[in-house]
C-alpha cells in the first residue's frame, strides 16, 4: 500500500480516537466528578443527574463508546482496504 | 431442603464442571498453553476476561464499599469500567496485530532491547503477584466464609482447584472455565438484585429500580439521603469538594492500571484477528458492566434496609440473620449507653454497630428472605469469582517465566516441549507460593494489592500507548520512563502508608492526593520524561519504525504461530 495512504488511515483513525476519548472524559470525568454536585440540581426519574452519571450512566456510555468505535473502525478498514480477509 | 445441603450440592456440582471443562481443553502446545491457541470466539474471550476481571473483592465486598460511601462509591465502578474503553480504543488491536504471547514480548521487540524486556517482565512479575496474593487471600476467605471451614482449611481447598486445571489446561483450560465461572457469577449475582428490587420499589430491573419510589411514596434515593442526614453522615448522592480531587485521581489510576495490567491484556491476545480483538473488549465490559450497574443498585436497597431495620431498634427484636452475623464478626454491636437500642450514627463515640462491608452481599438474600438454593448460589459464585481471577494472574506470572525469562533470556533454543514442561511446573510453583503467601500475609499485601493498579499505570501504560502513537519513541526513552514512573509511584506509596513503615502522614500529600491516586501523577511522568529523553536520543532503527506501521493496520495479521 502507499504511504500517503497509510498516513490518511491512520489520521482518520485518530481523529476517531480523539472524539471518542473526548466523550470519555467529559461523561466521566466531567459529568461524574467535576460537575457532578452542579448536575445533582436536576432529577431524572428519582435520580440526582450527577449521581447518576457517577454510578451508572458513565458505564453505560463506556459500552457505547466501544461499539460505536467497532463499527466505525470495521468500516474504515473496509473503505481503505485494510480489513482482514 | 436444608442451606448446608444445597450448598454442597450446587458449589460441587459448579467444581465438577470447572474440572470437566480443563479435562476437555487440556493443553498440548505452548501456543495453547499461553494464548489458548490464538482461536477463541471474541464472545466467549469476553465473557473469560470479565470473569478474569472480577474478582472475590468485586463480587463481594464492591457493593458494601459503595453503601458506605455513597457517591464515592464512583470511583470504583468508573476506575474498573473506563478502563475497557482505552483497551479497546488504544491497546487491544495494535497488540493482537503485533501478534506475540506477553507484553515483555511487545516491550522487549518494539523498544529493541533486553533490557526494556527485563524490565518489563520484572514489573509484570511485580504486580501480578501482589495481585494473586490478595486473591488467594479472598479464595481463602470465600472458602472459609461459604463453607464455614478455617481460613487455612479455604485456601488449601483453593489451592488444589486451581492448580489442578490451570496446570492442565493452561491458557485453554483457564478460558473455557471462566466462561463458565461468568455464567454461575453473574446469575448469582444478579437473581438476589431482582428480588430486593422488587420488595423494595416493586421494580424487575435494579439499575430503574434504584430510582424508583417505596411503599411510602417516596423516592428511594431521597429517602436515603435523609436516613444518611438524620443520622448524621453525609447526603448518599453528594459529593464533598475535598472528596472530588481524589475520586478524581483515583478513578484515573485505576482505569489506566487497568488497561496497564499484563493479565487483562494478555486476554486480547488469544483472540484470531484484530477485528475480534476489538469487538471482544466491548463484549467484555458489556458483561462486565451487567455487574457494576447492579451493585450500587443493590448499595443503595441495601443500605436502606439496614438502617430502616436496625436504626433506634431494640438489640433484642433483631431478626435471626441480625444474630448470625453477628455471630461470624460482620456485625458487632456494643450498647454504650445501656438503652437496649441500636444507635447507629456517625459519630464515632456514640455509634453502636459496627457493620463489615462484605456483609451487603452475603447477607442480602437472607434479608430479603429468599429461598435457600439462591443463598447456596450466591456462594458458588463468589467462589467463581475468586477462583477466576486467580487463574488469570497465575497464568501470567508462569508465562513470565517460561517464556520471557527461560526462552528469551536464559534457554533461548529450548524444546516446543520443554518451554510447555517448564511452564506447567512454573504455574504449579506460583499457585503454591501464591497460596503459601496468602496464609500467612505479610501485612503489606492486602494494602499493595489496590496499589498495584497504580504501578500498573505508572509503568506499562505509557511504554506501550508511546510504542504505538509515537513513532520516534526508543529505547532509551521508554526505558527511563518506565523505571522512573514505578519508582516514583512505590516510593511516594510506600512513604505515606504507615502500614508499609513509611514515615509520611496525610498533611504532606501532594496537592492532597492520596497512595491509592498517584499512579496518576506516576504516569504522567513517566510520559513526559520518555518524550524528552527520547528527543535528546537517536531515533529507533528503521526496521522498528516498519514494526510499528505493521502493527497500525489491521490487515496482515499474522497467526501467533507464524510469529513464533
Amino acid at each position: 500500500m502507499k504511504n500517503s495512504r497509510l498516513t490518511h488511515y491512520w489520521r482518520k483513525n485518530l481523529s476517531y480516537l480523539i472524539v471518542l476519548l473526548s466523550v470519555w472524559f467529559f461523561i466521566s470525568y466531567g459529568c461524574g466528578i467535576l460537575f457532578a454536585n452542579t448536575l445533582n440540581a436536576y432529577q431524572i426519574g428519582g435520580f440526582p443527574l450527577g449521581f447518576w452519571f457517577a454510578q451508572q450512566g458513565s458505564i453505560y456510555v463506556f459500552v457505547i463508546i466501544i461499539f460505536v468505535y467497532v463499527w466505525l473502525m470495521n468500516r474504515l478498514d473496509r473503505e481503505f482496504e485494510v480489513d482482514e480477509k | 431442603m436444608a442451606l448446608q445441603t444445597w450448598t454442597f450440592l450446587i458449589v460441587g456440582f459448579t467444581f465438577l464442571l470447572y474440572i470437566g471443562v480443563a479435562i476437555w481443553a487440556k493443553a498440548s502446545s505452548t501456543k495453547e498453553f499461553y494464548v489458548a491457541g490464538g482461536g477463541v470466539s471474541p464472545l466467549a474471550n469476553g465473557m473469560a476476561t470479565a470473569a478474569d476481571w472480577m474478582s472475590a473483592a468485586s463480587y463481594l465486598s464492591m457493593a458494601g464499599l459503595i453503601s458506605f460511601m455513597g457517591y464515592g462509591g464512583a470511583q470504583y465502578l468508573m476506575g474498573w469500567t473506563g478502563g475497557y474503553v482505552l483497551l479497546a480504543l488504544l491497546l487491544a488491536p495494535y497488540l493482537r496485530k503485533f501478534g506475540k504471547f506477553t507484553v515483555p514480548d511487545f516491550i522487549g521487540e518494539r523498544y529493541y532491547s533486553r533490557q526494556a524486556r527485563l524490565v518489563a517482565l520484572l514489573c509484570a512479575i511485580f504486580v501480578s503477584f501482589t495481585y494473586v496474593v490478595g486473591q488467594m487471600k479472598g479464595v481463602g476467605v470465600a472458602f472459609a466464609r461459604f463453607l464455614e471451614v478455617p481460613f487455612s482449611t479455604g485456601i488449601f481447598m483453593g489451592i488444589g482447584i486451581v492448580f489442578f486445571y490451570a496446570v492442565l489446561g493452561g491458557m485453554k483450560g483457564i478460558t473455557y472455565t471462566q466462561v463458565a465461572q461468568y455464567c454461575v457469577l453473574i446469575f448469582a449475582f444478579t437473581v438476589p438484585a431482582i428480588f430486593i428490587s422488587l420488595q423494595m420499589v416493586g421494580h424487575p430491573v435494579p439499575q430503574m429500580g434504584m430510582g424508583g419510589k417505596t411503599a411510602d411514596g417516596v423516592y428511594l434515593l431521597d429517602k436515603l439521603n435523609q436516613l444518611s442526614v438524620d443520622l448524621g453522615f453525609s447526603a448518599y448522592t453528594e459529593s464533598g469538594m475535598d472528596d472530588r480531587i481524589n475520586v478524581f485521581f483515583i478513578t484515573a489510576a485505576l482505569m489506566f492500571g487497568t488497561a496497564g495490567l499484563p493479565h487483562v491484556i494478555v486476554r486480547f491476545f488469544t483472540v484470531p484477528k484484530v477485528r475480534d480483538a476489538r469487538i471482544s473488549a466491548g463484549y467484555a465490559l458489556l458483561f462486565i458492566a451487567i455487574l457494576y450497574t447492579t451493585a450500587p443498585a443493590v448499595a443503595a436497597f441495601a443500605r436502606t434496609n439496614l438502617i430502616e431495620t436496625v436504626s433506634n431498634q431494640p438489640y433484642s427484636e433483631m431478626p435471626s440473620w441480625f444474630k448470625k452475623w453477628e455471630h461470624a464478626k460482620l456485625l458487632t454491636f456494643e450498647d454504650k449507653n445501656n438503652d437496649g437500642l441500636i444507635n447507629y450514627v456517625a459519630d464515632q463515640s456514640k455509634n453502636e454497630l459496627i457493620i463489615d462491608n462484605d456483609i451487603m452481599v452475603l447477607a442480602n438474600p437472607e434479608i430479603a428472605n429468599l429461598p435457600n438454593w439462591v443463598i447456596a448460589l450466591v456462594v458458588a459464585g463468589g467462589l467463581a469469582a475468586a477462583l477466576s481471577t486467580a487463574a488469570g494472574l497465575l497464568l501470567v506470572i508462569a508465562t513470565s517465566v517460561s517464556h520471557d525469562l527461560f526462552k528469551k533470556y536464559l534457554k533461548p533454543n529450548i524444546s516446543e516441549k520443554g518451554e510447555l514442561i517448564t511452564a506447567r511446573v512454573a504455574i504449579a510453583v506460583a499457585v503454591v507460593a501464591a497460596g503459601l503467601a496468602g496464609l500467612n500475609p505479610p501485612g503489606f499485601v492486602a494494602q499493595v494489592v489496590a496499589l498495584a493498579f497504580g504501578l500498573a499505570a505508572s509503568s506499562f501504560f505509557p511504554a506501550i500507548i508511546l510504542g504505538i502513537f509515537d513513532k520516534r519513541m526508543n529505547k532509551e526513552g521508554a526505558i527511563a520512563g518506565m523505571i522512573v514512573g514505578i519508582l516514583f509511584t512505590s516510593i511516594y506509596i510506600w512513604y505515606f502508608k504507615p502500614q508499609l513503615g513509611g514515615p509520611g502522614t496525610p498533611d504532606g500529600y501532594w496537592f492532597g492526593i492520596k497512595p491509592e491516586g498517584i499512579g496518576t501523577l506516576g504516569m504522567l511522568i513517566n510520559l513526559v520524561v520518555a518524550l524528552i529523553i527520547s528527543r535528546l536520543t537517536p531515533p529507533p532503527p528503521s526496521v522498528v519504525q516498519d514494526l510499528v506501521d505493521d502493527i497500525r493496520i489491521p490487515r496482515g495479521s499474522r497467526g501467533v504461530e507464524n510469529a513464533h
